[in-house]
């Protein structure tokens, strides 16, 4: 016990680690505001400023309130940033969710939603807002909960690295919070999911190395022989996530105080470098990150084995070697050669059985306890969530087939593809992973309200539904009328006409997307019941009330 | 590893890896058999489609790539399609071009072809300020309505097509009202009872008294190029101020800002863009919306 007392009182050296790397970017930001050669820079110089003095402010007063105290409990987990990471989730989902109603929106009705007084609500602004709100902010987030949750009970030992953890967090949310504005202030480098500028990057793999280090120590010091398949998948994640995004945004800065850069690839060569980025966000951000939350949380919800250990290596590794490979279908029948689409497109369809095994594995875990789907609305979001899944990792390959992508490229097909991914399988789990971990880290016997659940799940479902139908109506439509020729070889219709005849799909996605964001919005009514421990009302009155002390006579 | 010894499930009869996380256990199931299957099935499609297809680079330091049994191209495919089109268009737009509009229009086999050539390429170059179908918006005029500002015959509309209007072809249509506000011809006061005689010339209830006082301004400063009438004149490209059909609008404000200082709206020469055949047809087309005359 001396031992640690006395460690205690000294200075913490994850502590000093992080002071340090806040100290240099507040220099480097005060440089920044002083010398920025355009506004949009100047106002992110001073966010980083901001950002940094709140930072060392913070860690100096925790510092100084715990001075003498155990900081870190070796006997305990970390929960309070998985707690800090759902409400983070739940905040950006819905922020995500609310700016994606808007955009559809404004194509739906675009003189109604447009506002010309206001530059920054137009479409091109708000679009990368939430694309980045609801795949970086909201799935990032439960990503970065989620693993740091299931490798410390999986590995049975605390988050490693003292105060970095909390550093990834916060650094995370600054990320989120200089891409967002910067959208909005017009600030991009035109990459599609890769929009935020070269100090936005820069920060973003400073944070991502700190969280690959957190998750690897964390693992090195655990107390199980064997590493958990979801952690396999996390480090996947984690790792290729860094090596995607380091190689798309290197970039020249046009001035060190300024927020313009030049892509170091130009041509063809950056659009396949933007789509193999582009793909394997979608592969490993997306999809290994999210197995990993199947892996933990339905075999632990249900409370019964993961189905087949060998098809999980299997499927893991014929995942990762071939995801890598499937990004030139993003570019079929362009100035991309013409054998690169070859391998895209035999890759991506060799692709579709490893991607099913995560969905095998996760759905027949079930068996044994398949009454729980009935029982429990958590397990039924989590199941439906890998039934997405399964169809979206089939309709992927056939989509990445050329004569298939002849049609469906550029048109609504894909925003349903999409979306059938990201609102019912991303979201879906995460939302059942967020269910399960409010629960258990409040330490609630149940979940303030199951019937809550049971209008989420139906709602948002519903939702989806009508947003992945109308997207396949309107997406074959128009891609159908684009090559329509008529008697004489002329194009039948002409651009316009097919935005028109979109309408009434649009009003339907809308619908659809509404559905989404009301049930997100009850989830989050009953989360906060949860955590503070309320009871339904009606269910106050079934407990038996005490016998009341009659005053004798 | 000194781990717990595998066991045997009991709900499922099969036996655990013996390693245990947090609770969760691993069933040792095989990989199935379907599964398996369909996977290398994938596999043999893809090996199949690199041998006939364009599939591999060559090793570094040399040139190429593997061709394929079929050797097929996507870019021969488009370069012979577009030449192939090059040449069915290249007769088409001979015989367009080299009859005129109201010859084409007697044969009805080339009359369908201008119309839907015209149609085609109403909607690719006209479309995106005339509307869909020539309904027009504020600013750019109807088509398919008889009202024309610079004359709805057929020869009349290709010139306006072919030349333009304040377009800087040599040959542009061109008007020009003054700027009366702007440049300070007339009066804040004057400009307002003008608003009031336009409004009552076409039809609608306005100030008597405004309206008499404008008369004599009317005659001297409009009358010369919109006529005594106002009915305008198309030779000149002068509107009607009589009807209801308004290219700005016609409610008081509108006009007002119109007199004060107009907008000159400009239509690209469409010669410069799109050949003689095009141009025809689009004349054509145009003709055929409604107010052809």
């Amino acid at each position: 016990m001396s031992a640690s007392v006395s460690r205690e009182q000294s200075l913490d050296s994850s502590a000093v680690g992080v002071g340090l790397v806040l100290l240099a970017v507040l220099i480097l930001a005060v440089n920044g505001a002083a010398h920025a050669v355009d506004w949009a820079f100047r106002a992110h110089a001073w966010m980083f400023v901001i950002a940094a003095f709140a930072g060392i402010a913070g860690l100096w007063l925790w510092h100084e309130d715990s001075w003498g105290r155990p900081r870190f409990d070796a006997t305990e987990y970390e929960d309070g940033i998985i707690k800090a990471g759902i409400a983070a989730t739940m905040f950006w989902g819905i922020a995500g969710f609310t700016v994606g109603l808007l955009i559809a929106l404004q194509l739906t009705w675009p003189n109604l939603f447009y506002f010309p007084d206001l530059g920054w609500t137009n479409f091109g602004r708000l679009r990368p807002l939430h694309t980045s709100a609801v795949i970086f902010a909201f799935g990032g987030n439960a990503l970065i909960a989620t693993s740091f949750y299931v490798v410390q009970r999986t590995c049975r030992t605390r988050l490693a690295g003292g105060i970095w953890p909390w550093f990834v967090f916060w650094g995370y949310q600054l990320f989120i919070v200089i891409a967002g504005t910067g959208y909005l202030m017009g600030v991009t480098q035109s990459k599609e999911y890769a929009e935020p500028e070269w100090y936005a990057d820069i920060w973003l793999t400073i944070v991502w190395v700190a969280y690959l280090a957190v998750f690897m120590a964390t693992i090195l010091r655990r107390k199980e022989p064997h590493i958990y398949v979801a952690n396999w998948f996390y480090l996947a994640f984690i790792v290729t996530i860094a090596l995607l995004h380091v190689v798309n945004n290197i970039s020249l800065p046009a001035s060190l105080a300024g927020a313009k850069s030049y892509a170091a690839s130009s041509g063809v060569q950056s659009a396949l470098i933007q789509w193999w980025y582009g793909h394997n966000a979608v592969g490993f951000f997306l999809t290994a990150g999210f197995l990993a939350m199947v892996y933990y949380f339905i075999p632990k919800r249900v409370e019964r084995p993961v189905w087949s250990y060998r098809l999980s290596i299997v499927h893991f590794w014929s995942l990762i070697f071939i995801y890598i490979w499937a990004g030139p279908h993003h570019l079929h029948y362009t100035a991309l050669p013409q054998w690169a689409q070859t391998l895209g497109m035999t890759f991506s369809i060799m692709l579709w059985m490893p991607s099913w095994g995560g969905m095998i594995n996760g759905l027949m875990t079930l068996s044994g306890a398949w009454d729980k789907l009935r029982t429990d609305p958590v397990v039924r979001m989590l199941v439906v969530s890998v039934a997405f899944y399964g169809m979206a990792t089939f309709e992927g390959p056939a989509m990445s087939i050329r004569e298939v992508n002849a049609l469906s490229h550029y048109t609504d097909w894909g925003i349903g593809h999409v979306h059938s991914g990201a609102l019912g399988w991303v979201g879906f789990v995460t939302f059942g992973a967020m269910y399960c971990l409010t629960q258990w880290l409040w330490k609630r016997e149940k979940l303030y309200s199951n019937a809550m659940v049971e209008w989420h799940f139906w709602i948002a479902t519903i939702g989806i539904v009508l947003y992945i139908t109308s997207m396949w109506v309107s997406g074959i439509m128009e891609g159908l009328m684009w090559r329509a020729y008529n008697e004489f070889g002329f194009l039948e219709y002409s651009f316009v006409e097919t935005v028109s005849a979109k309408h009434i799909s649009y009003i339907i996605r809308a619908l659809g997307g509404g559905l989404y964001l009301s049930g997100a919005l009850i989830m989050i009514y009953n989360l906060v019941r949860t955590a503070r421990g309320d009871v339904p009302a009606d269910e106050r009155k079934r407990i038996p009330a005490a016998p009341v002390l009659q005053p004798a006579e | 590893m000194t781990g717990p010894s595998p066991e045997i499930d009991t709900h499922s009869g099969i036996e655990t890896t013996g390693h245990e996380w947090d609770g969760i256990k691993e069933l040792n199931n095989p990989l199935p058999r379907w599964w398996l299957f369909i996977f290398w099935a994938t596999v043999a499609v893809a090996i199949v489609y690199w041998v006939l297809m364009p599939a591999w680079p060559a090793l570094p330091g040399l040139q190429g790539n593997t061709t394929g049994v079929w050797g097929q191209s996507d870019r021969a495919d488009v370069a012979a399609d577009t030449a192939a089109m090059q040449a069915e268009r290249a007769t088409l737009s001979a015989k367009l071009a080299s009859r005129d509009a109201t010859s084409i229009l007697q044969d009805h086999e080339l009359s369908q072809l201008a119309l839907s050539l015209g149609e085609s390429a109403f909607g690719d170059n006209c479309a995106t300020c005339h509307g869909a179908g020539g309904r027009g918006a504020k600013g750019y005029p109807r088509l398919a309505d008889d009202v024309w500002l610079w004359g709805g015959s057929l020869d009349e509309i290709e010139q306006t097509i072919r030349v333009g209007i304040r377009s800087g072809h040599t040959e542009t249509r061109l008007s020009e009202m003054p700027a009366f506000g702007r440049d300070e011809f007339l009066t804040a006061g004057q400009i307002t009872d003008l608003v009031e005689l336009v409004t009552s010339v076409s039809g609608r209830d306005a100030d008597a008294a405004a309206t008499a006082r404008a008369r004599p301004i009317f005659e001297e400063q409009c009358s010369s190029c919109h006529g005594v009438d106002a009915h305008g004149d198309r030779s000149k490209g002068v509107p009607n101020l009589t009807d209801a059909d308004w290219l700005y609008g016609g409610d008081r404000e509108t006009i007002h800002r119109t007199i004060y200082g107009p907008r000159y709206g400009v239509m690209p020469a469409w010669s410069e863009r799109l050949d003689p055949a095009k141009v025809r047809a689009l004349a054509i087309y145009v003709h055929s919306l409604g107010g052809g005359e």
